[in-house]
């Protein structure tokens, strides 16, 4: 153990540092003044961003516990710019609200809490570090979805959230302890030479995989996600559907590539049906929402189906098509939220029916909700249709047609539910639609941000050679 | 001696204080009493690593570590989760779960 070995964990180091640092200025600080922290946290979570693109080294450390590959190190740095988007949209939520004012930095201690501890988890190479990393990114998140004291909403939400993903741990510990009878061993290396699918190791499989899938909401385990994400302040909404599931997709996906791949032909059955459920059962239940969270919710329950289908299309072309959609789908998520945050703020209002006329009266905010909406439902020119192309392309390649046809139906129902938003702020007429909005500069950065990557994701062609690259030499 | 009982025996008290754990969680309407049905769940799993351990695989530590760290990250659940329960409270004035519905469907 060296100096040198440390170093793997530069990034999980620098998101310390600056957790400690937000701990000594949220001391430091008078009450009146937490307003500046929000400026700090943002300016030293830009620093962290801009540093987790500087060449890193790749290596185990602490007897190959801690792994540091290029790809994920490549999904830190996409999390990183998910996460500092989440900050920049959160600013104005701070300050506005009179209650939340002395408790600013909670607020960026907890988001980087929950960050450190899905580092850890992208970067695990013991089932132990996972589960030490999936807990201390759950148990912050839960905090921060119960962040507003005096509402009932808020209150429940974290609630369910931190009562299932208390069960979801103990579903998954028990698998673990399963595979660990049938292995004698929790590290991943180990665990894949010796698993041979033994009744027991399956069955302990089963158990692990449905508490992971608690964590991404796959349906059947997919209940808590409408509530909590109703209930939680929209900025951790968007934290929670978008770095929390990217991760523990990410996750997910390199377990079953490196540890189960023995058994593939076992976990792409369980994924073939699971992902076909999740896709249709989170569009249907879309079609039927009102309220945009709720909206929201179902959709990425949805989204996270057709992510599956990429991971069935196997370790190399599979994982490249999962990390670009990821890459796609957080700044379509992130605009998305991000509007429905300034309307929010500004009005108080979020049902879809608010929508009404939002055109006129803020033809830019909802220009850009549209490209997000195209981008979710995969509309040509937006780099969406890039990320399902090629999600189709990868299970089409391993022969699943069946599963494609299903996809592409599924497509067309959201397209449906995602016209309708439009339609309501571009058709439909409305006597008392939202005034026009006057967002802050950091709100309009990352706005314009997420509008930027989601015109030109798709037309970057060496983009997605080098995610093919790092995906390859994983 | 308890070096009499063979492993079997553990692991079918662990797999049970797992399942009445389910079962607690499951049908309890009083919010404190699902946690600790879940930390009933959770600490089931550490028992049974650590039967695994000391029974199956003698040679390593792993297991016992595993239910180690286990323990601790099932009290720092329980502190976030009675911190959220008294939030609860003070909201609704009651921990029972049917109440607590303001959001359904």
């Amino acid at each position: 153990m060296s100096w040198d070995q440390l170093l793997f964990m530069r990034h999980e180091i620098i998101l310390i540092i600056l957790m400690l640092v937000m701990i000594i200025a949220n001391l430091l600080t008078k009450d009146e003044n937490k307003e500046k922290l929000i400026h700090l946290a943002s300016i030293l979570f830009f620093a962290n961003l801009i540093a987790g693109f500087l060449p890193a080294r790749y290596g185990s450390a602490f007897g190959s516990m801690f792994v540091a590959n290029q790809s994920g190190i490549m999904m830190k740095n996409i999390l990183n710019i998910a996460t500092f988007i989440v900050i920049l949209q959160s600013g104005e939520w701070l300050k506005k609200e009179i209650e939340n004012k002395p408790r600013i930095a909670d607020f960026f201690i907890l988001i980087l809490a929950s960050l450190i501890g899905m580092f850890f988890m992208i970067s695990s190479g013991h089932f132990l570090m996972l589960f030490i990393g999936l807990e201390l990114a759950t148990i912050p998140v839960a905090a921060l979805a119960a962040f507003e004291q005096g509402k009932r909403k808020s209150a429940e939400a974290g609630v369910k959230l931190i009562l299932l993903s208390t069960f979801s741990a103990a579903i998954m510990l028990f698998g673990l302890g399963m595979i660990y009878g049938s292995t004698g061993s929790m590290y991943f290396n180990e665990v894949l030479t010796n698993f041979n699918g033994s009744a027991l190791g399956m069955l302990g499989f089963v158990f692990f995989f449905s508490g992971l899938a608690f964590k991404i909401s796959i349906v059947p385990f997919h209940l808590w996600t409408a509530d909590v994400y109703e209930g939680a302040p929209v900025n951790v909404t968007s934290y929670l559907s978008v770095v929390s599931k990217a991760a523990a997709l990410y996750i997910l996906m390199v377990v079953f590539y490196t540890v189960f791949i023995n058994i593939s032909a076992s976990w792409t059955e369980i994924l073939y049906i699971v992902s076909i459920l999740t896709m249709t059962l989170g569009n249907l239940f879309a079609i039927r929402q009102k309220n945009i969270k709720r909206f929201m919710a179902f959709s990425s329950i949805a989204q996270a189906g057709f992510i599956l289908l990429g991971i069935i299309g196997g370790a190399g072309m599979g994982m490249t098509v999962v990390m670009y959609f990821i890459l796609i789908y957080v700044f379509s998520n992130l605009a998305v939220f991000g509007i429905a945050t300034s309307v929010y703020r500004h009005s108080g209002k979020e049902k879809i029916r608010d929508l009404d006329g939002f055109y006129q009266t803020n033809p830019r905010l909802s220009l850009i909700m549209m490209l997000a909406l195209f981008s979710l439902a995969g509309i040509p020119p937006v780099a969406g249709f890039f990320g399902k192309f090629f999600l189709f392309t990868a299970a089409a390649s391993k022969g699943y047609f069946w599963l494609v046809l299903i996809a592409v139906l599924n497509a067309t129902i959201y397209l449906y539910y995602y016209l309708m938003v439009v339609k309501a702020m571009f058709i439909n007429q409305s006597d008392e639609a939202i005034d026009t909005i006057q967002s802050d500069f950091p709100m309009r950065l990352s706005l314009a941000l997420c509008a930027i990557a989601l015109i030109a994701i798709g037309f970057i062609g060496p983009l997605y050679e080098w995610i093919n690259n790092v995906a390859t030499a994983f | 001696m308890i070096s009499n009982i063979p492993a079997l025996h553990f692991l079918i008290v662990g797999s049970l204080m797992f399942f009445i754990g389910v079962y607690g969680f499951l049908t309890r309407k009083n919010i404190i009493a699902m946690l600790l049905s879940a930390e009933l769940m959770i600490n089931a799993v550490a028992f049974n690593f650590a039967i695994l351990n000391r029974y199956v695989f003698p040679v390593h530590l792993e297991g016992y570590f595993f239910s180690l760290f286990i323990i601790a990250v099932a009290a720092a659940d329980a502190a976030v989760a009675i911190a959220i329960i008294i939030n609860i409270y003070r909201n609704f004035d009651t921990i029972e779960v049917e109440e607590v519905d303001d959001m359904k469907y």
